[in-house]
């Protein structure tokens, strides 16, 4: 997990026109040759600023993902089940320190990136924004939401900024065995009891709109995002990644037997597309900009933990300790 | 072989594990830098870990299954020490019990990789490495915030004044103590406690910490026999959440 569903609002392209032509048209050259752009390499204040914001937000869904499911851990139903949900959360949370050492490179720290997180600044994957009632909530989100991440970082694997690369190649081999875990605890699910069966149908019923949502806006009313995909920084298109992750999952989903909660799901045999209801933006919208069932309590969360280890962080600090940026 | 004896000590380290390992985890997405989220889950998947092979050896020796009994117990069936099921409450709380408890289990298992019962000594050496890396994290972090900060210190130094009844209530010997050092299955609980003060002392010595005078304190005893403080069932009511939904199901 957890990253996807980067919201890319609008940009403002005109900073572009005050780049040097020259450099400009080397760093387009250097991308479209399929090199990867290095921390001390030139690059256009555009592009700094937005692989900023994405690997920031990515980070911020890694450690605001691992609450929902963290607190599962403490409830896992027996050894098995306990120990291999304790090593899926704290990779969650080694992404995010990974991630942030990422974006580090590109100027900003750790401390503005986590104050920019708590202040509602800066933006993590709306999904997380949706409460785990159940030990089958949990489920869902191993299986299906880390499934949707993985679609996600392997498109963006493929991007230009090398440390994110490198960053996510590793994030993708761990985010595998995720996916094992969590479709091996729904098989258990949907060969049990009734109840536990009951318990994964319910939690597709409550997950399915926030997973249609996770992918970000339909392609129609999306931000223009040209220039980022010319520069490698969005890699696929938010339609394609849906449709891919639903080409996927849906029949291993309808296999198990369970149905999903969207009468206009089929795909199309002619264009080999997915069809389904138009999910509702203008929620995805509202819940993303704060208004969702767990945006406050999330946030409240990680501001404690902020607040509750500050004295840690400075007892860590000696007067002569200076900033460094992290090896990309 | 005393096998009442055993199965005693085997359920109040097995006990123990489990239960730090259940607390560490709690830190998870919650530690005050990343860093320490992720090397408290590594503890708590290594304590977890070892209370699972150990309740797996009880298994052997006719007990029930892992899973039962760790999900199924109430709180006067664990023989934990109480130290171990107390809130994590702040960072230098768990901190300063993580020193302490981890300080006393290496040497436990250093005793124990020498027990005459073999397949106990064979674990005992394996566990044994596992937590030369719990030590060495304790150590680190009390070295370096008990020399730190007026906060920190101070802070600390509270933790360590009120976790020490507690740590010394992990030495509460079991009613079968002469056997186990007669049979020469354990070592016992007064050679494990004296090794621990010596090696709490040293260091302690490296920081700007002070030790309570050990012949004024009086131990919080009774977890080995089942007699706990409030926090240990709600924590139990908390693991078995999920699996008391159908204990007949898998999972």
């Amino acid at each position: 997990m957890y990253g996807g569903g980067n919201t890319f609002e609008g940009i403002k392209t005109d900073s572009i026109a005050q780049e040097d032509p020259i450099r400009l048209a080397e760093f387009e050259a250097r991308i479209e040759r399929g090199e990867k752009i290095e921390p001390t390499d030139w690059m256009p204040a555009l592009y700094r600023k937005q692989l900023i914001r994405m690997i920031e937000q990515h980070a911020h869904s890694e450690i605001i993902g691992a609450l929902p499911e963290g607190t599962w851990i403490t409830r896992a139903p027996g050894f098995k089940r306990k120990i291999s949900l304790m090593a899926k959360v704290q990779d969650e949370v080694g992404h995010g320190q990974l991630l942030y050492s990422a974006a580090e490179t590109l100027g900003k720290t750790r401390e503005e990136m986590i104050d920019d997180l708590i202040s509602g600044k800066s933006k993590y994957s709306n999904i997380f924004n949706y409460p785990a009632f159940t030990w089958a909530d949990s489920c869902f989100i191993s299986w299906l939401v880390d499934a949707g991440a993985i679609v996600n970082q392997l498109a963006n694997a493929k991007g230009s900024y090398g440390p994110y690369c490198r960053a996510l190649d590793r994030i993708c081999a761990e985010e595998s065995f995720h996916l094992k875990y969590g479709h091996h605890c729904v098989i258990y699910l949907a060969t049990g009891t009734q109840k536990q069966r009951d318990m994964f149908q319910e939690a597709i019923n409550r997950w399915w709109k926030p997973m249609m949502h996770f992918f970000g806006p339909s392609d129609k009313i999306s931000a223009h995002t040209e220039v980022l995909m010319r520069w490698k920084v969005k890699m696929s298109s938010n339609d394609d990644m849906r449709n891919q992750f639903l080409d996927m999952y849906v029949p291993k989903i309808w296999e198990l037997g369970f149905t999903i909660p969207d009468e206009n799901l089929k795909k199309n045999t002619e264009t080999g597309r997915w069809e389904y209801t138009e999910p509702d933006w203008e929620e995805f919208k509202r819940v993303i900009n704060g208004d969702g069932p767990c945006n406050k309590e999330r946030l409240e969360v990680r501001r404690i933990a902020e607040e509750r280890g500050r004295w840690v962080r400075q007892a860590l600090k000696k007067a002569q300790t200076q900033y460094t940026v992290p090896l990309a | 072989m005393n096998e009442t004896a055993l199965k005693e000590l085997l359920y109040k380290i097995a006990d123990d594990q489990l239960i730090l390992g259940h607390r560490n985890s709690e830190w998870t997405g919650f530690g005050p830098l990343l860093e320490e989220d992720i090397a408290f889950s590594s503890m708590a998947q290594d304590k977890v870990g070892q209370s699972y092979a150990l309740y797996q050896m009880l298994q052997t020796l006719s007990e029930k299954d892992p899973d039962t009994v760790a999900f199924m117990r109430n709180s006067d069936q664990f023989h934990n020490s109480i130290l171990v099921e107390l809130p994590n409450g702040e960072y230098d709380f768990s901190l300063i019990r993580h020193f302490l408890y981890d300080t006393a289990e290496a040497i436990r298992f250093e005793m124990l990789s020498e027990s005459s019962y073999q397949p106990l000594a064979d674990i005992s050496k394996k566990i044994r490495a596992e937590l030369r890396y719990h030590t060495l994290h304790a150590n680190t972090w009390v070295k370096q915030l008990g020399s730190a900060t007026e906060e920190s210190i101070s802070r600390l130094q509270r933790s360590l004044d009120l976790a020490m009844p507690y740590a010394l209530g992990m030495f509460e010997e079991s009613p079968y103590e002469k056997e186990l050092i007669s049979s020469k299955i354990f070592g016992g609980e007064k050679e494990l406690k004296d090794r621990w003060v010596k090696k709490v002392e040293t260091i302690i010595a490296q920081t700007q910490l002070n030790l309570p005078d050990w012949k004024t304190l009086q131990p919080v005893t009774g977890g080995r026999a089942g007699k706990h403080s409030e926090y240990l069932q709600p924590l139990l009511d908390e693991m078995s959440e999920v699996f008391k939904i159908d204990p007949t199901a898998e999972w």
